[in-house]
């Protein structure tokens, strides 16, 4: 297909020696909703970052002009003790991208930030109430695409079926491109239209029929539970 | 108060407001520490000159910066904690500066004097505070969001290193416009206590940096008056630092927020 929105080819990604992706390449198009999946420690956060070029790569990441990114980090231990309400926080999005005042205003509605919230210190807010902050920090700017790790980690399962909603109504009343990091297959299923897996072998990419199958997910997840646990801590 | 005096008076209180702003940045940061060693950065740099018979603020300030240079690079380099960064910096700073000061002036280095100030110093003094108070009111959007998440805000495209040597020089200028009647010591406490009082009274942004640069210059206006009214001190700064502590203490009256 001609014009892709993203292209990525011959990514490599190394921390030291440590070797995390290599020799991925992929495309992403407008409107796609691309679930990123894989063990702990294939290097999924990574490859989120080094789309918004927030850590350094070798090979090549290309995103079409017209991509705007809004970025939804794994959730942030915020420190409690930051003297910030979520409007203080918005606000400075907002002045340092240079958007005028009354988008903050409608960002809040769409995601469902009250004045109350608006109001409140960072450090006051519920699991899901900050991560709908994230999600409005986000949306300011109007992005295009949405670049979304681990949306629902730690949420309870109302908050989360309300965020994936949310997620929904955007992709589908703004086509939004969204890139979203999940471990939940339920959540990859219901809304990925195509699925990147990496994993130590050969990364793959397809739509979620073709890719998710029984043998391709034992595949995926088989290594011992030890592995996994001893990655996480790096 | 004589007219040298009543110039530092006024440079003190400029200060104030600076100190009070940086120190709101440098508790969110959480280099309140980082910022008692930036101060005693100058201390060599004051001993040498006080031994070249040079003007002692030409030395603090080449030792300030370059440390603060050296800091920055650490923490960017090494990936050492800051904290450990600045232990190092501190142990070695202090030690030089101990070793090189001539003795009887070492006090004043540590502490500061009450001296008088030329209209040019004052002129330099209020332009570097000046300086840093429009600094602080320009970048403190990018200051907030690097302190929340330095990875939000670098997506967000701001430049974490840049801003975070910014913040650096700012916090050394203002320790530098302090130094002469605060000392190395107790310049770096009016950046700090009157943030933490600002801290307990406050948790919005604005009424943090409005508050703690109110808590600062109320601070320098008090113990400039005692000391030069009653206690005729060769020095301002310890007056100054216990009005400052006096309403950190108050202000744990109140709950926090």
């Amino acid at each position: 297909m001609a014009n892709p929105l993203l292209s990525v080819t011959n990514l490599k990604i190394a921390f030291g020696s440590r070797v995390i992706i290599q020799d991925l390449s992929f495309e992403v198009q407008r409107g796609d909703c691309l679930a990123v999946i894989g063990p702990n420690g294939s290097g999924k956060t990574v490859l989120l970052k080094a789309l918004l070029n927030l850590v350094p790569y070798e090979g090549k990441i290309r995103w079409s002009n017209a991509a705007r990114l809004g970025y939804v980090p794994q959730k942030i231990a915020a420190d409690r003790q930051l003297p910030l309400r979520l409007r203080d926080l918005l606000e400075a999005k907002a002045t340092v991208v240079k958007l005028p005042a009354a988008e903050l205003d409608q960002v809040s509605s769409e995601v469902g930030l009250t004045e109350e919230l608006l109001d409140t210190s960072i450090g006051h807010l519920s699991g899901g109430q900050f991560q709908k902050a994230l999600i409005a920090f986000a949306l300011l700017g109007q992005p295009n695409v949405l670049l979304f790790d681990e949306p629902t980690a730690s949420l309870d399962e109302l908050t989360e079926e309300r965020i994936y909603e949310l997620l929904h109504s955007l992709q589908r009343d703004k086509s939004m491109t969204l890139i979203l990091v999940s471990h939940d297959l339920t959540v990859v299923y219901r809304y990925a239209n195509m699925v990147l897996c990496l994993s130590k072998g050969k990364p793959c990419m397809g739509p979620p029929k073709e890719i998710l199958t029984p043998e391709m997910l034992e595949d995926l997840y088989s290594a011992p539970p030890k592995y996994y646990r001893h990655i996480e801590h790096h | 108060m004589p007219g040298g005096q009543g110039l530092l008076f006024l440079l003190a209180l400029f200060f104030a407001l600076a100190a009070g702003l940086v120190g709101c940045f440098a508790l969110m940061k959480r280099m309140v520490l980082a910022s008692d060693v930036i101060s005693h950065l100058a201390l060599p740099g004051l001993g040498l000159a006080f031994l070249l018979k040079i003007n002692p603020l030409l030395g603090g300030a080449a030792t300030l910066f370059l440390g603060t240079l050296l800091v920055w690079q650490l923490q960017k380099k090494t990936g050492l904690a800051t904290d450990a960064t600045i232990g190092v910096v501190f142990a070695a700073a202090l030690a030089t500066g101990a070793a090189v000061t001539p003795r009887e002036d070492l006090i004043e280095a540590l502490f500061g004097a009450l001296q008088h100030i030329s209209l040019l110093g004052f002129l330099l003094g209020f332009a570097a505070t000046l300086f840093v108070v429009l600094s602080i009111f320009l970048l403190k959007d990018r200051l907030a969001l690097s302190v929340f998440s330095p990875e939000l805000a670098a997506a967000t495209g701001v430049n974490i290193a840049r801003i975070d040597l910014y913040f650096l020089l700012l916090f050394s200028l203002t320790i530098l416009v302090g130094l002469r009647f605060m000392g190395t010591l107790l310049a770096s406490a009016l950046i700090i206590l009157p943030a933490a009082t600002a801290r307990q009274l406050t948790g919005k942004l604005s009424h943090f940096l409005l508050v703690s640069s109110a808590a600062a210059v109320v601070s320098v206006f008090a113990g400039f008056l005692l000391n030069v009214l009653v206690l005729k001190l060769s020095t301002v700064g310890p007056t100054i630092v216990i009005f400052s502590a006096l309403l950190f203490g108050l202000s744990l009256l109140r709950k926090r927020t």
